[in-house]
């Protein structure tokens, strides 16, 4: 992809992000026009505009849907991301960014505190905190498992984060099993699928610079990600030091992931079918497809997360049910595709 | 150059490679023959780091390659290994970039100097018509072509080539060989057409059973009881009329 093309379609992409998060604002039970939004946003970030909302209008659009709408687009290009990032590091087009075992680690935690209420102590953040835990402590014992003599094994990898994300599943569903309590068991579901409803202000920091952070160094390395994707040998002998680069890559996509697990619960798909759409579109150089990815990432969550609050008015959908009834036939188109390489050197 | 000394691999249960040693001199190409499974690609891996061996010593410029660090490593030593790639889609030109990985620091944009380096090795490889390829839709012989081209992108003063010619129809199996000889850098290669070895390596080295045979120049090394004993095959030695280098007639009692 030629250096025009490519600014041209991030150019094309960052307007698309800022008119669907604009259009998401609109979305909901009040109506809003796109021009109080700026006035909103502008006056908000001190820049004097006369607005003429009204209180109401200022806390709706400032306080309620605007950090949801931010949100979403943090965790779509998070995820897209870090599944980018993941699919290079196994080299394998069927992963994602839970396949470490990430997002059943984060519903032991969830689960522990709804049902258990254990951490009750932390009040409304004992969920994230627990679920970040288990998000951590799962990614730990895949990947001490998946050392031996040394050194990490790509398969083994990919083998036993299925093997310990079948075992924490497990714990979780025998938890729901084993509780009396409706509401709570209803909380789990929905977590385990996914809702950005918890958005607040002063929640959106840490995923948003964690999000900042990863992406810097993932794109600083976009040469070692695209060497791997040739093959373990040949980067090897490109110079990329192998074990500590696929360190460096698990720690900081753990990170990123097990954070916006915490704040969104395990919204699946985003991390799958986005690298795929990106690949199709740009080719495979990690240099254009992690920064068209965080930003169709973005995109994605936020229509979805638009759908979720509106399909079934005034209850919530769970997003994950959205990214995957709306991912899954497009993915299926996709793979249809003949001209589409998933990988296979075909 | 490089220099191996008694080198040993071993695997639990099965001893892979016994007691090496030889050296390379610079700017010669050396051979690596022998049957299959007598150690010739693990011995490349070694010599490249893609393993560890198990006793012994490999240096390079008298230096330990293991003390010498991957970066360092590969802007000495390029690779063309057997390993198929590639995942995902690359143009020709962006793979023939990943070449100059080495000397990248983080954030370094590739500049004018890179550019010139990529499109000359395409062009010494015979692929600059295919740069904007993508490299799942090339045959066979272009994919190893692009491959060698990313090894020349890397600028190394050694280039190790595991059977390069697999693969290969007749004509591209001369044609990437004419293109290695011409280069001016040390060459190892792993090869199995023992005329094609003769025919272009000015040193053989002939592994059996995960041992150093015997080494020295095609006329030395491919006598008739070379053949027997290793390759298990019955041959007349002769010379190519044309060429005027070694060549063998195989045949069996049959």
């Amino acid at each position: 992809m030629t250096r025009p093309r490519f600014a041209l379609l991030m150019a094309v992409l960052a307007a698309g992000l800022l008119a669907s998060m604009t259009f998401a604002v609109m979305v909901g039970s009040v109506d809003i026009t796109p021009r109080l939004i700026w006035e909103v946003i502008f006056s908000k970030l001190g820049i004097f505009i006369a607005t003429d909302a009204s209180k109401a209008q200022t806390v709706i659009i400032w306080d309620i849907r605007f950090p949801r709408i931010l949100l979403a687009a943090i965790a779509g290009a998070a995820l897209a991301i870090c599944g980018a990032a993941i699919q290079a590091l196994v080299k394998n087009s069927i992963a994602d960014p839970y396949i470490l075992g990430v997002s059943s680690g984060a519903s032991v935690g969830a689960a522990s505190v709804i049902l258990l209420g254990a951490f009750s102590v932390l009040g409304v953040y004992a969920i994230s905190l627990a679920a970040f835990l288990g998000a951590i402590f799962a990614v730990m014992i895949v990947f001490i498992l998946a050392r031996v003599n040394g050194r990490l094994s790509v398969i083994r990898l990919l083998l036993a984060g299925i093997a310990v994300s079948m075992v924490l599943s497990a714990i979780t569903n025998f938890m729901l099993m084993m509780s009396k309590q409706q509401g709570g068991i209803q909380a789990v579901m929905h977590w385990m699928l996914g809702s950005l409803a918890g958005a607040k202000w002063s929640n959106l920091g840490i995923p948003f610079f964690s999000l900042l952070l990863v992406f810097i160094l993932l794109i600083m390395n976009y040469r070692q990600l695209n060497a791997l994707l040739i093959g373990e040998e040949t980067a090897a002998t490109l110079g990329v030091n192998l074990d500590l680069f696929r360190i460096f890559i698990i720690l900081f996509v753990s990170l990123l992931t097990g954070v916006v697990v915490a704040v969104s619960g395990s919204i699946g798909f985003v991390g799958l079918i986005i690298p795929h759409i990106v690949r199709m579109m740009v080719g495979s150089n990690y240099k254009v497809v992690l920064p068209i990815s965080a930003l169709m990432g973005a995109i994605f969550l936020v229509w979805a997360d638009m759908a979720a609050r509106i399909v079934m008015a005034p209850e919530e959908m769970p997003i994950g049910i959205i990214t995957a009834i709306c991912g899954s036939p497009f993915f299926i188109w996709m793979l249809r595709r003949k001209r589409y390489s998933f990988g296979d050197g075909e | 150059m490089i220099q191996v000394k008694n080198m040993s691999f071993s695997v639990p249960d099965k001893q892979i490679l016994n007691n090496i040693t030889f050296s390379v001199e610079q700017g010669k190409f050396v051979g690596i023959i022998g049957p299959n499974g007598s150690g010739k690609s693990t011995m490349l891996k070694i010599i490249y780091r893609h393993l560890k061996q198990t006793s012994g010593l490999v240096t390079l410029y008298e230096k330990d390659i293991l003390d010498i660090s991957q970066k360092k490593l590969a802007q000495e030593l390029a690779v063309v290994s057997q390993e198929t790639p590639v995942l995902f889609d690359f143009t020709v030109k962006d793979l023939v970039m990943m070449g100059r990985t080495p000397y990248k620091k983080w954030l370094a944009a590739d500049n004018q100097e890179d550019f010139a380096i990529v499109e000359e090795s395409m062009m010494l490889a015979n692929v600059l018509h295919l740069e904007n390829r993508t490299f799942s839709q090339l045959s066979g012989g272009e994919k190893k072509r692009v491959m060698l081209a990313r090894a020349l992108a890397q600028q190394a003063n050694i280039l190790i080539l595991d059977e390069p010619t697999n693969h290969l129809d007749i004509e591209h199996q001369y044609q990437l060989m004419d293109l290695v000889k011409e280069l001016p850098i040390t060459i190892v290669a792993a090869l199995h057409d023992l005329n094609l070895a003769a025919g272009y390596c000015d040193e053989l080295l002939v592994m059996n059973h995960g041992a150093l045979y015997t080494a020295g120049t095609p006329e030395q090394v491919l006598t008739e009881e070379t053949l027997r004993e290793v390759f298990r095959m019955l041959a007349g030695v002769s010379k190519n009329p044309f060429t005027k280098k070694l060549h063998l007639f195989f045949y069996t009692n049959d």
